[in-house]
């Protein structure tokens, strides 16, 4: 498994990523370059937290007309895995490639801190390593990471189970006093209708190693690694 | 432009003195143009010359194995193993915050990154030390500030990983605004930024310059009055995504051998950067041409082109040649740079505007020129002193504890840190909240401890004592993680050292800084200086509507209330962990562990959070610091821990050993039991739970490693004492009083709600 890791001017988690899949997982790691025409035969894009361009006009807004997006948008269409992190989740609902947006935070405040996550999908190729609604324990650091969608658009996500993280409380109950920053539903990642687009705000690449406080974060790397998913490129 | 011909109002404007100028003439035998009086100003600028300090400062210890840079570079640089060097500087924004709060925060976090990537060196963590008036009064300030750190480093990607706060009245009108910043490099990769090689290139990279920030330096030198606000075409804005490309294009500049040095811009601009990167090198001169410097607006005069201080800019000295490989490096990140120049051997700093010479002056009369500044101190009236058999006894401990907790300087910090990416990176392994914050060097076993101390009240009763236990409280912070403590950067805050008692607080200040650092064997290698923190009168809110605006150094007129800070001597320390999967951490860990006190406990109340908190007043002289004993506890604590005796240490500081308890209660998720506290006289019950005698910890073991620890401690001549027994879900001291942990953590998790 070959993993990509897109960087733009502005992208922090890059090298947090990186990290996790060479040093960590031991997979093959390649990093993009936003101005990249090619995804260099990549099995899994990932689009890692930070700033791209800045956020400037609004997260995401500048971002989705990298070059490199029209590719991964062509290679998300053709069935391969592309998986958004924090500023990568609001750069996919920019580019259309989710529904929804991500708005400021209710607090009104940048929120750096530990969320409980229940695991409402196991069967992608993102979470096949997790049990049935797991709890796994991930960090969040963002500013605009409050999930919001068109009353029709959510209840769609709901009915077709395309929610796949919700915050919720050590034991797994999804209540507001659990929600970090006031998403709809207490959402905190979803994925397309086919399954091979994830968007998550939470930052799995921080909980990799027990050492930085939790290692739940490499389920989800460690089910990417060992998923059969290949995508033939063009 | 004699004397008698200069405009004194000109000489206002660039801050300099009469004196200074007639030092001026006399060097040049000329008057300066108009564009070298502004240069001078700048340079001869408290800020940028430390005409007052720098006698002063030669007296600090910045020499030990380690250090593998000093004062006098962008950042201070020690080895810490594994071919790893850590560099670091503390730098002060105090001016900018007090007037525009979140760009004067967010550019000084900008500032001080700079000055750790113009050393080669890749940021891997930031600090912030804060002092703030009262809340809800400096709420302003404090909610500016906060957002403007946060702003700029969660956006820049480098954690925020610790700092401190406090809250007093001296700083309602001068918030004091700190950003440490740390960062690794290969010790064979360290760069120094020196204009090395005659005909080699100066570059200027990032952002073009504007008329932002003109005049910053000489305005940081001011005490700020009612014309202060008019200054704010004198703060800069920040554009952490610019910096961010800025960070990663000179990390990538590093790996070539294209490039001779790179220069921060910060205060004093483009002046003082080719200045000082010239001024390393003995007869060094350089060349430049303002015109070559790419501009963010029209109209501007040479003299707006020398002294702005435009944010995220850097200067490059390139070998000559290779000026293309480096111009294709930085428009890879889209970065603007641009030739702007070349090293010369003439020891002059030349300004061409095109074929013009619109300056030239030597570089040692820019760089070393200002006349020191000789004062004269006097000591002022002692603090009033504090009869303890006048205090009224102890009635309720558990009482006192859950006010002190809840009390805004004491109370938990997450409501600020949380706020603040500490994480990215993926090295914190021991996060903000407990003592020192750890980063792990990856690739390695080795840990880094880092840490930002000072309490300003015992400096207030004492400055040189106090000094001493900035030094003494940051050591002890880093032992608390397990780390040796290695080296020290300082950023010294004060009001105005015209007033011979400032002066006289300035000298002791750095007296006990010294002291401390030799006695604890701990290198100064970098620092900052930060006067005139002062308003004239006191009002609170908005500044005073007396006073005429723009007089350099002057003092209020006679009879007028000073309201000057404390001393603030902040003390910013790494210190190493040779395998930090031995860390140690604060909050309590397994149930039936012993918890015991290291260390012994004196009647000190003198300047305490308890005496300010519970009695109202701040008195008495700050605790008497033994700096021998102070490193005694410490090795016993490094070696308890290097031997896995310790499960989990936490240094007793501000509110004493029962705050300290409390807090390894909370930050464990775990209650302790304790038997009724009897102290043998003279010892007061009052002392021996809110005293605030150093060389203290609090420190839980497993019941096995207890009769080794005894013989260590034995060993090191240090007194540990059993407080009680880990576990369940109160704080209890049988008889004295019991409190549940939801009650505690209540009072100690809203004491920064307003």
């Amino acid at each position: 498994m070959k993993f990509g890791v897109v960087v733009f001017p502005g992208t922090w988690s890059d090298r947090d990523c990186g990290w996790v899949i060479d040093q960590v997982v031991g997979a093959q790691l390649q990093y993009l370059w936003h101005k990249d025409a090619d995804l260099k035969g990549c099995d899994c894009v990932i689009l890692p937290g930070g700033f791209a361009y800045g956020d400037h006009l609004r997260t995401g807004a500048i971002a989705r007309f990298a070059p490199v997006m029209q590719e991964i948008g062509e290679y998300a269409d053709r069935g391969g895995l592309v998986w958004g992190i924090c500023n990568g989740f609001q750069i996919l609902c920019e580019a259309g490639l989710l529904p929804g947006a991500l708005i400021r935070n209710a607090s009104l405040e940048y929120r750096c801190e530990w969320t409980h996550l229940a695991v409402e999908r196991t069967d992608l190729a993102f979470t096949s390593k997790c049990e049935d609604r797991e709890v796994i324990r991930v960090p969040i650091s963002h500013g605009e990471g409050s999930y919001f969608a068109e009353p029709a658009v959510l209840s769609r996500l709901e009915q077709n189970g395309q929610v796949v993280f919700r915050y919720c409380d050590a034991d797994g109950r999804v209540v507001p006093t659990a929600n970090p920053n006031g998403s709809l539903h207490n959402i905190a990642g979803i994925m397309n209708k086919r399954g091979n687009v994830l968007g998550m705000m939470p930052h799995p690449e921080r909980c990799a190693e027990p050492e930085l406080g939790g290692a739940d974060g490499l389920k989800l790397f460690r089910s990417v690694a060992g998923s059969a998913l290949r995508v033939l490129v063009s | 432009m004699s004397l008698d011909t200069v405009d004194s109002r000109r000489l206002r404007e660039v801050a300099l003195t009469p004196e200074e100028y007639r030092v001026i003439v006399e060097k040049l035998r000329r008057p300066p143009n108009a564009v070298e009086l502004g240069m001078l100003g700048v340079l001869w600028s408290e800020h940028c010359s430390y005409k007052t300090s720098k006698m002063l400062l030669r007296r600090l210890p910045s020499t030990g194995d380690a250090v593998l840079q000093g004062p006098g570079e962008n950042a201070g640089a020690v080895e810490i193993g594994s071919g790893w060097a850590a560099v670091f500087k503390i730098e002060s924004h105090n001016h900018p915050s007090a007037i525009e709060p979140y760009q004067g925060a967010a550019t000084g976090v900008g500032g001080i990154i700079r000055d750790v990537i113009a050393m080669g060196a890749r940021p891997i963590a930031l600090l912030d030390s804060l002092r703030f008036g009262p809340l809800p009064g400096s709420r302003h300030h404090f909610d500016g500030v906060v957002a403007g750190i946060g702003g700029y480093g969660n956006c820049i990607g480098i954690p925020t990983v610790g700092g401190e706060v406090y809250f007093d009245e001296c700083y309602a009108n001068n918030p004091i605004v700190n950003a440490m910043c740390v960062g690794l490099v290969r010790v064979d990769r360290l760069m120094r930024a020196r204009a090395e090689g005659t005909g080699n290139s100066l570059m200027l990279v990032g952002a073009d310059t504007g008329r932002d920030g003109i005049h910053g330096a000489s305005f940081a030198s001011l005490e700020l009055d009612e014309s202060s606000s008019e200054r704010r075409p004198a703060v800069q804005v920040g554009n952490p995504f610019l910096e961010k490309c800025l960070l990663e294009a000179c990390m990538d500049l590093a790996q070539t051998d294209a490039v001779v040095a790179v220069q921060d811009l910060g205060a004093a601009g483009l002046t003082s950067s080719v200045a000082e990167c010239a001024g390393r090198v003995p007869g060094a001169g350089a060349r430049i041409d303002v015109s070559l410097v790419p501009r963010r607006e029209r109209g501007m005069t040479p003299y707006d082109v020398m002294l702005s201080e435009s944010q995220e800019r850097m200067l490059v000295v390139v070998q000559r040649g290779r000026e293309s490989e480096v111009e294709r490096i930085f428009s890879t990140w889209d970065l603007t740079s641009a030739v702007i120049g070349d090293v010369t051997d003439d020891g002059h700093l030349t300004v061409f505007d095109q074929t013009q010479v619109v300056a030239r002056l030597p570089i040692e009369l820019l760089t070393d020129g200002a006349p020191p500044r000789r004062l004269a101190g006097i000591a002022p009236e002692p603090a009033p002193s504090l009869r303890l058999d006048s205090l009224p006894p102890l009635l309720d401990p558990g009482e006192s504890l859950l006010r002190l907790l809840a009390s805004p300087n004491l109370c938990s910090r997450r409501p600020i840190f949380r706020r603040y990416d500490h994480m990215v990176g993926d090295s914190t392994v021991v996060a903000p909240g407990g003592d020192a914050a750890l980063l792990r060097i990856k690739g390695t076993r080795l840990g880094l401890a880092v840490t930002t101390d000072c309490n300003a009240r015992y400096c207030h009763l004492d400055p040189n004592v106090g000094a001493q236990h900035a030094v003494a409280e940051a050591a002890r912070n880093i032992v608390a993680t397990g780390a040796r403590p290695l080296a020290v950067t300082d950023c010294l805050n004060l009001a105005n050292p015209d007033r011979p008692e400032v002066y006289w607080e300035l000298e002791e200040t750095i007296a006990g800084l010294a002291q401390a650092c030799r006695a604890l064997e701990l290198p100064i290698v970098s620092g900052n200086v930060s006067l005139y923190n002062e308003t004239f009168p006191a009002t609170s809110g908005a500044p005073a509507p007396q006073g005429a605006g723009g007089r350099p150094r002057s003092g209020p007129p006679d009879g007028e209330v000073h309201s000057g800070i404390h001393p603030t001597p902040v003390v910013g320390m790494i210190g190493v962990i040779d395998d930090y999967a031995r860390r140690l951490e604060a909050g309590l860990k397994h149930e039936g562990d012993f918890v015991l006190l290291v260390g012994s406990s004196l009647n000190d109340l003198g300047g305490s959070e308890y005496l300010k908190v519970e009695h109202g007043t701040v008195a008495g002289r700050p605790p008497a610091l033994d700096l021998a004993r102070e490193a005694t506890v410490n090795r016993l604590i490094l070696a308890a821990a290097k031997a896995g005796q310790l499960r989990s240490a936490h240094d007793c500081g501000d509110g004493g050993m029962l705050v300290a308890l409390a807090e390894c209660c909370l930050l464990g998720g775990m209650g302790v039991r304790c038997p009724a506290l009897r102290p043998e006289a003279p010892l007061r019950l009052d002392a021996a739970f809110f005293g605030e005698t150093p060389g203290r910890f609090i420190v839980s073991v497993g019941s096995r490693a207890m009769p080794e620890l005894q013989t260590l401690a034995r060993r090191h001549h240090v007194e540990i004492s059993l407080l009680g027994m880990a576990g369940g879900d109160t704080v209890e001291f049988e008889g004295q009083f019991r409190l549940t942990l939801d009650q505690i953590r209540q009072a100690w998790e809203t004491g920064l709600q307003f």
